[in-house]
């Protein structure tokens, strides 16, 4: 049974406006809160068990717990609309279909931590959910929810858009704060962590668009209401984007716990063509892939999906049918991490570099036959060793694509060639 | 662009309204780098060096500053591109859902590979990472507008729509 909180109003007319958002009782929350002591908002957030849901899956009131009281710095909230993980599409489906919801999550979070200016950084592709934030954000000055003296209270709340230009690693949090401070998106080495040093110098929070619309429904309905909802250690539901070789490809909120694959048949039809099922990739690229019979034998949450050897990461779900080559899949996604690398850590520019170049040789048929166990011997040099992960996010989902099919590789390289050469192809073209 | 003409480089009035917004917006003037080179390349097209120079100038910031943020963001052209400028995505939902054949009709319609533009200025196309529009894949963005669930059948209608003129956001209409 599907539990809808984030997607509730999807289907609505008009649900990105804010007389739907009022008539369905949005901004409830922010009044239920307004005069209550920010630190009791917090502990809420941290009963609910509400985790991060841009990929790391940290719990968020514990985030915002970090964040120092007696300052006399500003404090900001970044909001990180920089969606770039590839397979991930939901936050978009946020910002297009219920904008209100997100700033009323951005109003409790700033009101618990005692922020008064709160940054969107939208990635820059995003042109249509820019301008829809961007009328929602107006309708909301207008209605008094946000700017000065927030329904007649003390509280103030500036909320700016941010947009960004077309780079992955702006996803990762202190490449993020960079960004938005007019640099480069190169990630900073923590400690400090944000809550600390983020921002301009000042302490920050950020939290992913998912994680802070989780929050309305939190306030308005409990923390032990959300607790109650999916398992005991992955609480409430998520957004999942579902991708790939499916008939029906989408976003589905389903609450966390239940079995990948059964999900996958149930939501989003199954396997394209009524194809049988080869691997799935569960959480976006960055997650270790898993073999068919590993997805039928594990549920969607946090911990189940690290006891399998992958991680829920962004939730981001793509499917791969029989008729998929898993060369292919790591040529595609190597050449991603390779041309995303922001280039400071060395593991990292170079690592990604030769796991690109060696996966684009095999799969061309120009693979040695020691390519393989080369793939396998940079990986665990790639690990651990960088500022941020997106090194580790190269080196993970290779290990495994080459541990788990590694037939696959040994064929290539002795027909030089791929046996499945140019598939899959756009439907319609045979 | 010659000396006379860079040195005529300057906002407009709807640029500089735009400008003074984004100072406002961040607690240092660093940070309206972004924000202000999109406002350079709305107005200009592209950011050649003479305007990158004068938002340097604009902004108090070192050239090279504004120069290594420009190269580091794949949104930032240096160089003009097509009137209607292609962007194909070639992560992994759109490879399994046909992205590359895509790209191969669009060269051959073309006659250019990704990173040109045609010799009337008329098309440029590229190559582009995870666009996150995964689930109606394959996908292309033209200008700022997205087109999802691409067939060849759409795809030749989104050409004929661009040969015809329309603009970006209604090439399938």
């Amino acid at each position: 049974m599907s539990k809808k909180i984030l997607s509730a109003n999807f289907d609505l007319p008009d649900s990105h406006a804010l007389r739907v958002y009022e008539e369905t009782g949005g901004y409830r929350a922010i009044r239920k809160i307004l005069g209550t002591p920010g630190d009791e908002i917090i502990e809420e957030v941290k009963k609910s068990g509400l985790r991060g849901r841009g990929g790391a899956g940290f719990p968020a009131g514990v985030k915002w717990g970090f964040v120092p009281k007696d300052t006399d710095q500003p404090k900001y909230l970044c909001v990180n609309a920089d969606e770039g993980e590839p397979g991930t599409f939901k936050d978009r489906q946020i910002m297009e279909q219920n904008p209100h919801m997100l700033i009323e999550g951005i109003l409790i979070c700033s009101y618990a931590v005692g922020i008064e200016r709160a940054y969107v950084y939208v990635r820059g592709e995003y042109v249509f959910q820019i301008q829809r934030l961007a009328a929602a954000i107006a309708e909301a000055y207008g209605s008094g929810y946000l700017g000065k003296n927030i329904l007649g209270s003390d509280f103030n709340l500036d909320v700016v858009i941010h947009r960004g230009a077309g780079a992955y690693i702006c996803g990762e949090e202190t490449g993020l704060i960079e960004s938005l401070e007019g640099k480069k998106g190169q990630p900073r080495a923590k400690p400090p962590f944000p809550a600390v040093v983020g921002a301009f110098g000042c302490p920050t929070v950020v939290n992913n668009v998912e994680t802070l619309s989780s929050l309305p429904f939190i306030i308005n309905e409990g923390a032990s209401a959300y607790a109650a909802i999916g398992t005991a250690k992955s609480t409430g539901t998520m957004l999942f984007s579902v991708s790939g070789m499916v008939e029906k490809p989408g976003v589905y909120e389903e609450a966390f716990g239940v079995n990948l694959v059964e999900f996958i048949e149930e939501r989003a039809g199954g396997v394209l063509g009524g194809k049988a099922l080869k691997a799935v990739i569960p959480g976006g690229s960055s997650a270790p892939i898993l073999t068919a019979d590993e997805a039928r034998n594990t549920v969607l949450d946090y911990e189940a999906l690290a006891e399998a050897g992958s991680m829920l990461g962004s939730g981001a779900i793509i499917v791969l049918s029989e008729d998929v080559c898993i060369v292919k899949a790591l040529q595609v996604i190597t050449r991603f991490y390779s041309h995303e690398s922001c280039g400071q850590c060395p593991p990292c520019r170079h690592g990604t570099y030769w796991l690109a170049r060696i996966a684009d040789r095999i799969e061309n048929g120009r693979g040695e036959p020691d390519d393989i166990d080369l793939l396998l011997s940079i990986c665990p040099e790639m690990m651990g060793r960088t500022i941020c992960v997106l090194c580790d996010a190269a080196a993970m989902p290779t290990e495994s694509y080459v541990k788990k099919f590694r037939e696959e590789f040994e064929e290539h390289i002795r027909l030089k060639k791929c046996p499945m050469d140019g598939a899959p192809r756009l439907l319609g073209i045979e | 662009m010659d000396k006379q003409v860079a040195e005529k480089i300057a906002f407009n009035e709807q640029s500089e309204r735009r400008y003074q917004e984004a100072l406002e917006m961040y607690p240092t003037k660093e940070a309206a780098l972004l924000p202000v080179l999109w406002i350079a390349m709305d107005q200009f097209g592209a950011l050649p060096t003479e305007v990158l120079e004068y938002v340097s100038s604009r902004l108090d910031l070192p050239p090279v500053r504004v120069f290594s943020a420009v190269e580091f963001y794949t949104m930032f052209y240096r160089e003009p591109r097509g009137r209607y400028h292609i962007q194909v995505c070639r992560n992994l939902s759109c490879t399994l859902r046909g992205s590359e054949q895509l790209m191969g009709l669009l060269e051959g319609k073309l006659g250019i590979q990704p990173g040109e533009t045609t010799e009337d200025g008329n098309f440029s196309i590229e190559t582009a990472e995870c666009l996150g529009s995964c689930g109606t894949a394959p996908v292309m963005r033209v200008n700022d507008t997205y087109y999802e669930d691409l067939t060849i059948e759409k795809l030749e209608k989104i050409i004929e729509g661009c040969l015809g003129g329309r603009s970006s956001s209604e090439l399938l209409g």
